[in-house]
């Protein structure tokens, strides 16, 4: 359907704007790519759950439990103040951390809030239930992107960076500050920043989030004590998948504003259907652009 | 170009629609009895993969002395109301005896004198709880599959089941006497990092101990339920699983499970029965408890706590 609108304006003389719709993630993406987010959105709000039956983080071995790098409690005023501590300095997190409103209008005592966790009310079973389940989903599906972006050249096409994009870097550092999204033959490329990006979740972040939950197992810990010298300790494993996380979150808070600002629709529609539009200003006759599946 | 706005329309409508289903929705679905089923595939599929990586024989770490900690956080009971417990206690447990029975050949029974009589293993291991705390302390004890070889398991034996002494759920022949340890030791009551030990509930319990009723009282209405637990074969026999009497170099304390409780180290606390008065060997522990192999697994816990 899409091919009908392959050229719309007719190659004059002078500046005149063009659209060109570029086929731009095969279904293995897009399927990967949905049941990644949903399966992310799960193991952040179940994990938040999981970390709610003991709302406290520590480095090394075990758990030295009057000196926390950070803890939520509540105090015993009424009502209830929520309190977190963070190397040794206190907040007062009254309604968001430590105490907050529960999914019943009362004051409960809890890390995060019901609202954040999955399921809403303190439920650490039904947590790791949700928890491991979607885990799963979730390295079943990475590996499954992995090999299909191997096989078919997407993943070197998308996350690695081309030598002109290295040697452009800081130009295009400015650009991407400044919000000025490519144009033209340049938007059929990720720039050079998203490349990295993307190049840093896939290989770095969510790699090291598998590895620390695993450290987290006793029996993991046994069949593979590697994974302990290399987080330093169980606790610190259990630290070290918080701050990925919550890194994580940030990337996706990231991700979907650049989506909202660099054209919303065309975005989605790219990711729903595949199909992308690259608008772009042309001087003269336009050049034929290849486009790359 | 203009069927567009509609198309826009309805897919913000869908996400809409969506974002609210799944919110709202996931904590009834949740709760479906067949959605619960398709997320326990996750947990069925740790122990079959966990199974495949580790051997019979694969240790869990050891620590040195120094990695001891300092305190070695209680959970779960600490000091059971039962008498019968309590007088066994007072006696610094010299009338206590561990009995091994069910599905062997030669069951038997052994005093806690008895039992320190039997070569040893000493481990320095980490303890894992499911709320995700750890603590190291040092173990002494029998090993488990010393004490199966010697009682000799019949066929057909599949799963070690440990009684213990403490009553969780006094039954519903109380009225609101505070029903026993499991309400104050619920995850979220353990929540508070900065709890310390003396804010252990030990004390209010000792207080509230004359009122309530132990398991005398339970012929008079619905039966107490003790914490019970139950590993395989695999388990069982695996070196490090150990029936330790002493904790850190000293007779295990009360609130740490004295006289006897269970280490089976590649597995998380709650596997780690405190109290054990019993050990049963079964075919299949569907007739214990609600059928799922422990106090906590009839609460939904996984019976595999390998993570």
């Amino acid at each position: 359907m899409a091919r009908t609108y392959l050229t719309r304006s007719a190659p004059e003389t002078g500046e005149i704007e063009r659209r060109r719709w570029m086929f731009r993630h095969p279904v293995v993406i897009r399927i990967t790519h949905w049941a990644n987010a949903v399966c992310l959105l799960i193991l952040l709000m179940s994990g938040l759950q999981i970390f709610n039956a003991h709302p406290a983080l520590y480095w090394g071995k075990v758990s030295t439990f009057d000196a926390p790098l950070m803890a939520m409690s509540s105090t015993e005023d009424d009502p209830p103040k929520g309190m977190t501590t963070m190397f040794g300095h206190g907040f007062d997190t009254t309604g968001w951390l430590g105490s907050s409103i529960g999914s019943n209008g009362q004051a409960a005592d809890r890390g995060f809030p019901s609202w954040a966790t999955l399921p809403s009310d303190q439920d650490l079973t039904g947590g790791r239930s949700w928890h491991f389940f979607s885990a799963w989903v979730f390295v079943l599906n990475g590996l499954g992107y992995l090999l299909y972006g191997l096989v078919s050249g997407q993943l070197r096409f998308r996350v690695i960076p081309s030598r002109d994009q290295v040697r452009h870097f800081s130009a295009s550092i400015w650009e991407h500050l400044t919000l000025r999204f490519p144009q033209g033959d340049e938007a059929k490329r990720y720039n050079v920043i998203q490349k990295l990006t993307y190049l840093v979740v896939l290989f770095v972040l969510l790699p090291v989030q598998v590895l620390a939950g695993l450290a987290m197992s006793p029996a993991m810990d046994a069949a593979f004590p590697i994974l302990l010298t290399l987080f330093d300790g169980r606790q610190s494993a259990r630290t070290v998948h918080f701050v990925v996380a919550a890194m994580l979150v940030l990337f996706v808070l990231v991700h979907v504003a650049l989506v909202l600002l660099s054209g919303f629709w065309n975005n989605m529609r790219g990711m729903l259907t595949g199909w992308f539009v690259i608008e772009r200003k042309v001087e003269s006759a336009p050049v034929a652009g290849e486009t790359r599946a | 170009m203009s069927r567009l706005p509609s198309r826009r329309a309805l897919l913000a409508g869908a996400s809409a629609t969506a974002a609210a289903a799944m919110l709202g929705g996931c904590d009834r679905l949740g709760n479906a009895e067949w959605f619960q089923r398709t997320l326990k595939t996750g947990e069925d599929a740790n122990l079959f993969v966990q199974r495949l990586l580790l051997t019979d024989r694969t240790l869990a770490p050891e620590y040195a002395e120094t990695d001891i900690s300092p305190w070695f956080k209680p959970n779960g009971t600490e000091d059971p109301l039962d008498k019968a417990y309590k007088a066994f206690a007072k006696a610094k447990f010299a009338k206590y005896h561990l009995e091994i029975d069910g599905l062997v050949e030669a069951p038997f029974k052994l005093s806690l004198a008895e039992l320190r009589k039997l070569p040893a293993r000493t481990q320095i291991t980490r303890h894992d709880c499911v709320e995700g705390w750890s603590a190291i302390g040092k173990w002494t004890g029998v090993p488990l599959s010393d004490l199966l070889s010697r009682a000799k398991l019949k066929p057909g034996a599949r799963y070690v089941v440990f009684h213990c002494a403490d009553t969780m759920d006094q039954g519903n022949a109380l009225e609101g006497g505070g029903d026993g340890e499991e309400t104050d030791e619920a995850p979220a009551g353990n929540a508070n990092p900065s709890m310390t030990k003396q804010s252990g509930s030990g004390e209010s319990r000792k207080d509230s101990g004359g009122q309530q009723a132990t398991d005398d009282d339970a012929a008079s209405g619905g039966s107490p339920v003790r914490y019970y637990e139950s590993i395989d074969l695999v388990d069982a026999f695996h070196p490090q699983t150990i029936l330790a009497y002493d904790m850190n170099g000293q007779a295990l304390p009360v609130s740490n499970g004295a006289p006897l409780r269970l280490r089976v180290e590649r597995n998380l606390g709650y596997k780690q029965a405190k109290y054990v008065m019993r050990i049963e060997v079964v075919e299949s522990f569907a007739h214990l408890g609600d059928g799922k192999g422990g106090y906590w697994e009839d609460q939904g816990y996984a019976w595999y706590a390998g993570i």
